[in-house]
């Protein structure tokens, strides 16, 4: 039944059907009210679970690796420089192998300060270890929340959920929450096989020579690639449960046979189909929805952009230096295939800057004028900076 | 597809008036959307937020630039610049305010409701939104107004609940019924 809820409503119940055993969270900005509403779920004898207000979101992603290890299903939330702030941590969580999830409400990272959505935080914590899904809407979100469980816990790897700030978390709109039969028998009570206990003891986190370093590097690796598989396995199968799916690692909408592809994550997907409906283009367009970033589905992109003459990446963080940070990957990704497509990549709705509607044909002409792998941040208005900096 | 725009203060209920706008479509099985455009909120700096209502799930998730209709909960936000900037020709404004305005444009349909006032009567605080919510239903006639009576049931209980409910029962009387159900079509 479709309930009016805000995201952020939505995640808080998502994640109580979960039945997670320990929350930590610091509970001051970046934080959305996830959290705050959790608290209430939890204060209102709605959900039996420790609750664990800290000092710091260091502190938060301590707590919640400390209760993973001790064999409890944790939980946690956090956005921008509370990511930053995790990020030790979030590398401990993931080199330890331990199931977790996270959701990260993302936004901009300062300075210059922003409190608006983008996608910098997330993408700055790619490298350490974690899975991670990005969520095109609030149904997805939720529906990705417990697949996330599933999956962290199948394959003893920390989920990070990624969903727009602001732009989901502060959006009310129809979302359907499943039933906690339906998230029980998804989710059976869990344990986890290397559980911190008196009667077996173990080390975890201890020094690792350089004679096993790269081994533990190799195997954390491998485990990230083969996480793939419980990623789709996830998605069909809670889509029997509930009857929605979201493509496993990506999805694809629009023309399947479109000589243009236009390739990003988030909630910009959404704008992206309007916009194709509200301004028809001449050449028919293909959209790809990246859900999964990490693992980096290789032979996916490469599948969804099979025939494809060219492939515009939209992405919502940069690599300033460098530029695309989805653009570069999926440019290797294309790198192997036999006919290779021009490639175009532009970041958009930086610092919460609004995806206007017309996104579709202004991504076309940006695209036809610039000269392929070049990478733009669209609609800067360059008389607001120096010369030297235009 | 409608859409709405909020103009109002921090503090006068800008986001929970969209949000419970959106929440009462769904009470007619239609679709709603509600976000605001938040920014480093304090009481009393202007705040905006965004309605849309269809009878489909509603994909776009940029803001509402052209919208059909504005609701301003403070008079004074008139005379900031860019508040009425991309709103329909031939779009309705409804204003909180004591007196009749005239002189804004004769592309608009304007409306009044001396929201605060109301709501200092039957609330005790001057918080002018579900008064407003009723009047602008009450002249769009977009939504029954038992959608909101609803929408708001399902989010606050008691006597916060059983005055709001009184509220919009007097605000409703108060603006003509239907009078701009014409203008809805011409717009949208």
């Amino acid at each position: 039944m479709l309930e009016a809820l805000e995201g952020s409503q939505a995640l808080a119940r998502a994640v109580a059907l979960c039945r997670p055993q320990v929350i930590s969270a610091y509970p001051i900005t970046p934080q959305t009210h996830i959290v705050e509403n959790i608290s209430k779920l939890v204060a209102d004898g709605k959900l039996d679970c420790e609750f664990v207000s800290v000092e710091s979101e260091f502190s938060a992603a301590s707590v919640a690796l400390g209760a993973a290890m001790a064999g409890s299903r944790a939980y946690t939330a956090s956005a921008s420089q509370g990511i930053l702030l995790m990020a030790e941590v979030l590398y401990n969580i993931a080199g330890s192998r331990v199931p977790l999830v996270l959701t990260c409400a993302n936004r901009a990272v300062s300075s210059p300060l922003s409190i608006w959505n983008d996608q910098q935080d997330s993408m700055s914590v790619r490298d350490a270890g974690w899975i991670q899904l990005y969520c095109a809407d609030n149904q997805e979100a939720v529906d990705t929340t417990i697949q996330a469980y599933r999956i962290a816990e199948r394959c003893e790897l920390p989920v990070m959920v990624c969903v727009d700030g602001f732009t989901l978390t502060h959006t009310l709109e129809g979302i359907d929450v499943p039933e906690p039969e339906q998230v029980d028998g998804f989710l059976p009570a869990y344990q986890f096989s290397r559980t911190l206990t008196p009667t077996n003891p173990i080390s975890m986190g201890t020094l690792v020579s350089p004679d096993f370093y790269p081994e533990a590097r190799h195997s954390h690796h491998q485990a990230l690639l083969n996480a793939a598989t419980e990623i789709i396995a996830a998605d069909e199968d809670w889509g029997e449960v509930c009857g929605r799916r979201y493509g496993g690692l990506l999805k694809t909408m629009g023309d399947p046979e479109a000589k243009t592809v236009i390739l990003s994550m988030g909630s910009v997907l959404g704008t992206l189909q309007a916009s194709l409906q509200e301004y028809p283009q001449q050449e028919s367009i293909k959209l790809v929805q990246l859900r999964c970033f990490r693992p980096f589905p290789r032979q996916a992109i490469q599948q969804a952009c099979a025939g494809a003459e060219r492939v515009i990446v939209l992405e919502r963080a940069l690599s300033p230096g460098s530029g695309g940070i989805v653009g570069n990957e999926v440019l290797a990704a294309l790198s192997e295939v036999e006919t290779r497509p021009q490639l175009f990549n532009c970041a958009a709705g930086l610092g919460g800057r609004d995806i206007p509607l017309d996104i579709v044909p202004r991504l076309l002409d940006a695209a036809s004028q610039a000269t392929p792998g070049h990478f733009q941040i669209l609609d800067v208005q360059l008389d607001k900076l120096p010369q030297e900096d235009r | 597809m409608l859409e709405i725009r909020i103009h109002g203060r921090g503090g006068q209920g800008n986001v929970v008036a969209a949000y419970l706008l959106a929440a009462a479509a769904f009470e007619v099985n239609r679709y709603g959307q509600a976000f605001p455009n938040f920014g480093a909120e304090r009481r009393g700096a202007p705040v905006t937020a965004f309605v849309r209502i269809k009878d489909s799930p509603i994909k776009r998730r940029n803001q509402v630039q052209t919208p059909d209709f504005l609701i301003i909960q403070d008079e004074a936000l008139l005379h900031v610049p860019g508040v009425l900037d991309g709103l329909k020709p031939g779009g309705g404004i409804l204003v909180n305010a004591r007196q009749p305005i005239s002189g804004i444009s004769n592309d608009f349909t304007v409306a009044t409701l001396p929201a605060t006032g109301l709501a200092q009567k039957i609330l005790g605080r001057p918080v002018p939104n579900t008064a407003l919510l009723a009047a602008f239903l009450t002249l769009t006639d977009i939504l029954p107004l038992d959608a909101l009576n609803q929408a708001l049931g399902r989010r606050f209980q008691g006597k916060i609940l059983d005055n709001n409910l009184a509220l919009i029962a007097e605000a409703a009387t108060q603006v003509p019924q239907a009078a701009w159900a014409d203008l809805q079509t011409e717009v949208a």
